[in-house]
């Protein structure tokens, strides 16, 4: 053993010990059904068969996957959209019956080869935007459930009463359990159920168990998110990561899932079966011996995880502070990475799946809870990573310590940390300007920097609490403007113009009014403003490589159509371009990282035999997208309406944010109207904030007109037939005919036309107005 | 000319002074000199004339 390190044996993490009667919590379980079947053996990725479950009906069976469904959707996330496709309806809602809540691997998810393998892309119909919602999670359940024998499980229906789904890969048999005794909160509930199903009361034994769970938080608010534990045998914790976005664990919890446990009986490097192993062994050793040389020069994120954005995005007025008001703070270096460094557990490496040399999920161990129920208690904390800390900023929340708090009790609530802190962050800037108050919030002084309030409207959402302002806010942010209008407190267009949401959904951490391209990114996607379709600031604001609106646009059809292959595929972004060869620099695009484009190529292709090349990955991602498009416009979404994006993100709403940069805006507004900065000056500023209001409300409609025809889309945002049969779907009829009848009603009422002012030298993409007739 | 956005030129300028005077503080970047390549090793050294045309590509990362 090296000079400073230590058996994992001898690791305490300081933790509070929990004493339970296991026995007696297990001996309360009722087996509701029981499915015994046949383990396919994995081959080439696949285990080649789903998991279906019927709660309502306690119905259990298995579906294969044919080599239609690979070819039209890949795997991961495009078998989630098949599978929901064939089983929802355009009215299905979040708490639908009929709603599936599926849980995806994709091919190269359980290899151990390549960093970055083990995430799972989790669906649904999501209570906040009403359409499908992605969310992809690290941990070790979905390669459990593929060594289990399945590529995807599929939950439909409702339990009566609190169960378990156990998937138990060693016995080959699935259970429905009734559950009446477990815990729900996360931290407890992924070690009870962990201990419970563990073949053996030993740390590998446990270890080869995995836990998915949502806490109280999930079951009163729009914001669960779902929780997938991983054993970790030094510090003998049931260790978590999220799939945060868009209300998955609210789905869960809705279905009366206390937990899904997959279990294993082994695993091996080779697991996943490669049809090459040695050549998936070789992209992979490149790539491991890159990270562990460069990164500590480079995003240092073996040391501090995600949240080394912190500073880096305060020093390009880029951190979101006071719910996007400000790119930047005088505090906001209490709160930079080396701050939560010196928090972290140091001397153990970190994963969330074996042969991840990235290692950046990390952990503050023997954290002492402040408030709630758990006051007093000291827990392992995972993270925080970089969009909560963000969310510190957004509530002007300056310590670390209680951005750990929020960030433990977001997890064990099984709430989303960035839906919640950025709904939260909005609260606040309603209380400063009196359209809330302590009355109206149930009690709560909900201002900027009150760290205390923040966790009691936690706390008090996850308890049920029955106040009104209570049960509103805990379904976000749009369903607060709307209750703000109904009760007319405050201007509406302040109240819409602030709070960041776009389809329901809340807007992760960065500030984009700077970057149109960014502005896009978030609001011209599909499930609603995350960042993990196209992150284009520094392309777009910084190194300007994407002038004009058709530079912008191919960038909005390139990095969105790129990104969505990882979730396909059941891998992590961050060691695409969080790491970097140290020859990048030389090549032609370093923004898209081009050996790294090479090595998922060469990997994807050792791991499913199949022989694709750079432009067929991209096609694979663009069927799964423009799918999901199709969906959510079947859904009666989907459409440019629905991409509209709250004035916050274009610009300054309020003066305060005008003066704040006044130097930039009216360099930029002389230019925009063609005036002496001399006299832009000298003009009053509620007059500039509306010029500039007008003005950036109209680029994103231009910059909305170019991206939906680069990527094959009416000017409503609707995949036309002809765009879905180049893309392979001849034969989906239902969709054609629906998206064919869809494009003829928007034509019927004046839907498929520009929708930007274009004047002076600005040219429409195109002189057709129904150009897509000609392609 | 930095990123084809004007920006004051300062005699016995190095990249690593610009870099710190524009707060380009992200360490994964590419920096060009009227389309040159420079090394990281050379940006202490390098000095830039009035009229030349700087990129400091920063690499997406982030997200």
């Amino acid at each position: 053993m090296v000079k400073g390190q230590f058996s994992w044996k001898d690791y305490d993490a300081g933790n509070t010990k929990h004493e339970w009667d296991l026995q007696k919590i297990h001996a309360a379980h009722k087996v509701l059904t029981e499915f015994k079947y046949d383990k396919n053996k994995i081959e080439k990725g696949f285990a080649n068969k789903t998991l279906y479950i019927n709660l309502t009906t306690n119905e259990i069976k298995e579906k294969p996957v044919t080599d239609d469904m690979k070819k039209k959707f890949t795997g991961g996330r495009g078998f989630g959209l098949k599978l929901l496709w064939d089983s929802i309806q355009p009215d299905t809602r979040w708490n639908s019956e009929e709603n599936d809540l599926v849980i995806t691997t994709g091919p190269l998810c359980g290899s151990t080869q390549y960093p970055g393998s083990g995430k799972s892309l989790c669906l649904t119909v999501s209570p906040s935007t009403n359409i499908v919602c992605d969310s992809n999670v690290g941990g070790y359940f979905g390669p459990y459930l593929k060594f289990c024998g399945y590529d995807a499980l599929e939950i439909q229906g409702k339990a009566k009463e609190d169960v378990i789904i156990a998937i138990d890969g060693e016995a080959s048999v699935i259970r429905i359990e009734t559950a009446p005794l477990e815990e729900i909160n996360t931290h407890l509930v992924s070690e009870q159920l962990t201990y419970m199903y563990s073949s053996k009361d030993d740390e590998r034994s446990r270890q080869r168990v995995s836990v998915v769970s949502a806490g109280h938080g999930a079951e009163n608010s729009y914001w669960g998110c779902l929780n997938f534990s991983f054993w970790d045998i030094r510090r003998k914790v049931a260790r978590i990561k999220q799939a945060g976005r868009g209300g998955l664990g609210t789905v869960l919890r809705d279905k009366k899932i206390k937990g899904i446990v997959a279990r294993v009986d082994k695993f091996t490097g080779v697991e996943n079966a490669p049809e090459n192993p040695e050549a998936a062994a070789k992209v992979g050793t490149k790539i491991q011996k890159e990270i562990r040389d460069l990164d500590r020069y480079q995003c240092n994120m073996r040391q501090v995880g995600t949240a080394h954005l912190v500073e880096i995005m305060d020093a390009y007025d880029l951190l979101p502070c006071e719910n996007y008001r400000f790119g930047s703070f005088p505090k906001a270096p209490k709160i930079y990475s080396m701050k939560f460094f010196e928090n972290f557990t140091r001397v153990i490496p970190d994963g969330c799946w074996h042969g991840c040399t990235m290692a950046c999920a990390k952990t503050v161990d023997s954290f002492e809870v402040m408030t709630g129920p758990y006051k007093g208690h000291k827990v392992t904390v995972d993270g925080p990573e970089y969009e909560t800390v963000g969310c510190g900023a957004n509530m002007s929340l300056w310590d670390p310590k209680w951005i750990i708090e929020f960030n433990f009790y977001c997890d064990t609530y099984g709430i989303d940390t960035i839906s919640s802190g950025t709904a939260i962050a909005y609260y606040m800037e309603m209380f400063e300007y009196g359209i809330l108050n302590k009355e109206r919030c149930g009690g709560l002084e909900l201002a900027f920097g009150n760290f205390d309030a923040v966790m009691q409207f936690l706390h008090r959402m996850a308890d049920g609490d029955t106040n009104e302002f209570i049960k509103v806010a805990a379904k976000g942010i749009r369903r607060v403007k709307d209750w703000l209008k109904s009760k007319n407190w405050g201007d509406h267009q302040l109240i819409e113009d602030t709070g960041m949401e776009s389809k329901g959904l809340e807007y992760s951490e960065y500030v984009t009014k700077e970057s149109l391209a960014m502005q896009g990114g978030y609001g011209l996607t599909l499930k609603g403003p995350q960042h993990d379709e196209a992150w284009l600031i520094f392309m777009d604001m910084v190194n300007n490589q994407i002038p004009t609106f058709k530079d912008k646009a191919e960038a909005l059809h390139y990095f969105p159509m790129w990104r969505t292959w990882f979730g396909l595929n059941g891998l992590c972004k961050l060691p695409w371009n969080d790491v970097e060869p140290a020859n990048n620099a030389e090549t032609d695009e370093p923004s898209k990282v081009p050996e790294h484009l090479n090595n998922y190529v060469e990997y994807q292709n050792a791991v499913t035999g199949w022989n694709i090349n750079k432009e067929e990955l991209i096609l694979q991602s663009e069927r799964a997208y423009n799918w999901q498009r199709a969906l959510n416009v079947w859904m009666g979404r989907g459409q440019r309406r629905d991409d509209w994006i709250p004035y916050r993100s274009m610009g300054p709403v309020t003066e305060l944010e005008y003066v704040s940069r006044q130097e930039r805006y009216d360099k930029q507004l002389a230019e925009i109207i063609n005036k002496p900065l001399e006299e832009i000056e000298k003009m009053d500023v509620g007059k500039k904030v509306k010029l500039v209001y007008h003005h950036r409300q109209n680029q994103y409609q231009i910059l909305s007109d170019a991206v939906y025809m680069r990527r094959g889309w009416t000017q409503n945002g609707v995949p036309t037939p002809v765009k879905m049969k180049q893309l392979g779907f001849g034969d989906e009829q239902k969709m054609l005919d629906f998206l064919a009848k869809k494009i003829q009603e928007d034509e019927e009422n004046g839907l498929n036309d520009w929708g930007g002012v274009y004047s002076g030298s600005e040219e429409k993409p195109s002189k057709e107005r129904r150009y897509w007739e000609s392609w | 000319m930095i990123n084809s956005k004007e920006v004051i030129w300062k005699k016995d300028e190095t990249i690593s002074l610009l870099l710190k005077r524009m707060n380009f503080v992200f360490p994964m970047i590419v920096v060009k000199i009227n389309g040159r390549l420079i090394k990281k090793d050379k940006y202490s050294t390098q000095l830039i004339n009035d009229n030349d045309e700087i990129s400091v590509i920063h690499m997406i990362s982030g997200g």
